[in-house]
């Protein structure tokens, strides 16, 4: 049984539009999966089925076995856990460590509980000290780690993250692949919606690329990043390395490099075999 | 005009929000007319306040401590108010909806708006409209109403909002931020068009890969002074110090730091574009000495 099975889902916001046509998705424990594709094209719709957050208009999606439809949105959350792009669509509490404390409390847990796991999930986004801070003080970054450690304090299985790199500098986009990192070896699965190729190409192991409501695509980051023709029709850029390394096909590199350190590697390799030459030599 | 003609200086501007330490701490820089300027940072260097300090909305709008002085197009924003500044620099936020009136229902009346807000009369207005729509290639959707239009095109409206004042100097506070890579492309390439036509264009931007294609020159901003500053390919070259305030130089570029012992590499030969970057590994893999 898998985690999340979205059966042929069909979601209509209730015009003649479908935002969804027919998808069929398994998630399944420990993954991490980057929902790429351009705006309007049904990521956050069909990441919101997962929770229940959406009901889909057909087909089913089963959370664990149970379908989304017969379990109350407020239960769902308890396992999958949904952080929005707008921090302010989130944050509703005066203090940070009330907005971290109100998932756990909400779920009725025993005092010492929410404490210690608000006090982990603060901890864990980098925000100790800032307890007693007013959520609209912090700046972009730290206001969407806060809504990451407000989700966090629920200990839900799976994380629905929305565009978290979104308006993140260097630092903070860091801290973000740190945490998905962490969480996942923790034993969660997380989702993000992202369209930073170069954080999926270090973080993310599983691409769905959905489009026109469809997924167009669904594999391994790496082999996905080679699907030049289905990326390009979905205007979608692999990271500059992964550019690089196809613009240099014909001379022997390998093609599926994704990272600065996987291409200084190979590229190395290749001077020492006698490929290549020293250009302080030129 | 004139070679190298000054457009905007600024001269040991120091700059704190009311009740706050200096953001901003003895800035100066100079952009000539007609350039693509760029400013990289983290967040909370002062790049938003840098940017709203060249059209006068720091210190006018927010108050607070101000020194040093910013001179765009001959004049010194303390002596003009933001209204007089606005016909000659124009800023472009990062949330278009931000720039927006919220009373125009229609593209058309949105780029009116500002442009009625200072007087211009009603021919003058429609032509200057039709253009700068044009501009920034949203002809055609006249009659949508702003909040229909895609991430991109709101981009592009609030561009052309500014434009049609016909400002010499567009200032753009990470126009780009909030944008699908299509909006990206679309709002980059728009001021890539703009540039051409000889605008000057100041622009806070996180997509480094990007500006490396097109920006004349950089400022790194850190904790509210410039760190790095000159021409676009010695800046971004500067792999460690740009790591040590936390922006991430373009991949190509780190990719030719690492390498750059094995294959007798100097920073000044470093790639910043992935077209210099194929160009030069060609040549190291092909072994043919260029």
């Amino acid at each position: 049984m898998s985690l999340i099975d979205v059966q042929d889902v069909w979601y209509s916001y209730g015009n003649e539009v479908m935002a969804l046509n027919g998808v069929s998705l398994q998630i399944e424990p420990r993954e991490t999966i980057a929902l790429i594709g351009q705006n309007g094209g049904g990521k956050t719709t069909l990441a919101k089925q997962f929770n229940g957050l959406l009901k889909p208009t057909k087909g089913q999606v089963l959370v664990k076995g149970v379908a989304t439809s017969k379990v109350p949105a407020n239960k769902l959350a308890l396992t999958v856990g949904y952080v929005f792009q707008n921090p302010s669509h989130q944050i509703f509490s005066s203090k940070v460590w009330d907005e971290v404390a109100f998932g756990p409390k909400n779920a009725g847990l025993a005092p010492q509980e929410i404490e210690a796991r608000t006090e982990w999930a603060i901890d864990a986004v980098g925000l100790s000290g800032l307890e007693q801070t007013h959520p609209y003080d912090l700046d972009y970054g730290k206001m969407k780690l806060l809504t990451i450690a407000s989700i966090m304090s629920i200990k839900p299985e799976v994380y629905c993250l929305d565009e978290p790199t979104t308006g993140q500098d260097h630092q903070g986009r860091k801290r973000v692949a740190e945490l998905i990192r962490s969480l996942n070896d923790a034993g969660s699965t997380v989702v993000v919606i992202t369209h930073d190729m170069k954080f999926v190409a270090e973080v993310v192991k599983r691409i769905v690329l959905v489009a026109e409501g469809k997924i167009v695509a669904d594999g391994r980051t790496r082999e996905i990043f080679e699907e030049t023709d289905t990326l390009a029709g979905a205007q979608i850029r692999p990271p500059q390395i992964t550019q690089l390394a196809h613009a240099l096909a014909g001379l022997g590199v390998r093609q599926d490099l994704m990272t600065v350190r996987e291409a200084a590697d190979s590229i190395l390799g290749m001077v020492h075999a006698g490929k290549g030459h020293s250009l302080g030599h030129a | 005009m004139p070679a190298d003609e000054t457009t905007v200086q600024v001269d040991g501007l120091i700059y704190g929000y009311p009740g706050h330490a200096p953001v901003l701490q003895e800035i100066s820089l100079k952009v000539t007319k007609g350039e693509m300027f760029g400013i990289v940072g983290p967040n909370g260097a002062g790049k938003s306040t840098l940017c709203k300090a060249l059209n006068g909305l720091v210190p006018h709008f927010y108050g607070g401590t101000y020194g040093g002085s910013v001179i765009v197009s001959g004049m010194n924003t303390m002596k003009h108010t933001v209204a007089e500044l606005s016909l000659k620099v124009g800023l472009v936020f990062q949330e278009p909806s931000n720039q927006f009136s919220g009373v125009s229902t229609r593209v058309d009346e949105e780029v009116a708006f500002g442009m009625s807000m200072m007087g211009f009369d009603r021919q003058e207005m429609s032509g200057r409209m039709t253009n700068a729509l044009k501009q920034v290639g949203l002809e055609g959707l006249e009659d949508r109403s702003p909040y229909e239009l895609s991430g991109g095109q709101q981009q592009r409206l609030a561009i052309a909002t500014v434009l049609a004042v016909r400002p010499e100097v567009i200032v753009m506070d990470e126009p780009t931020a909030q944008l699908d890579p299509v909006g990206k492309t679309e709002v980059l390439e728009t001021m890539h068009a703009l540039n051409k036509e000889g605008y000057t264009i100041i622009v806070a931007e996180h997509e480094i890969e990007e500006l490396a294609t097109f920006a004349d020159r950089i400022i790194a901003l850190n904790e509210g002074k410039i760190i790095l500053e000159g021409p676009t390919h010695g800046v971004l070259t500067q792999i460690e110090r740009l790591r040590g305030i936390g922006v991430d130089p373009p991949s190509v570029t780190e990719l030719s730091h690492l390498l750059a012992n094995e294959i007798a590499l100097k920073p000044e030969k470093y790639p910043i574009t992935l077209d210099e970057a194929i160009a030069l590994y060609r040549t190291t893999l092909e072994g043919n000495p260029s």
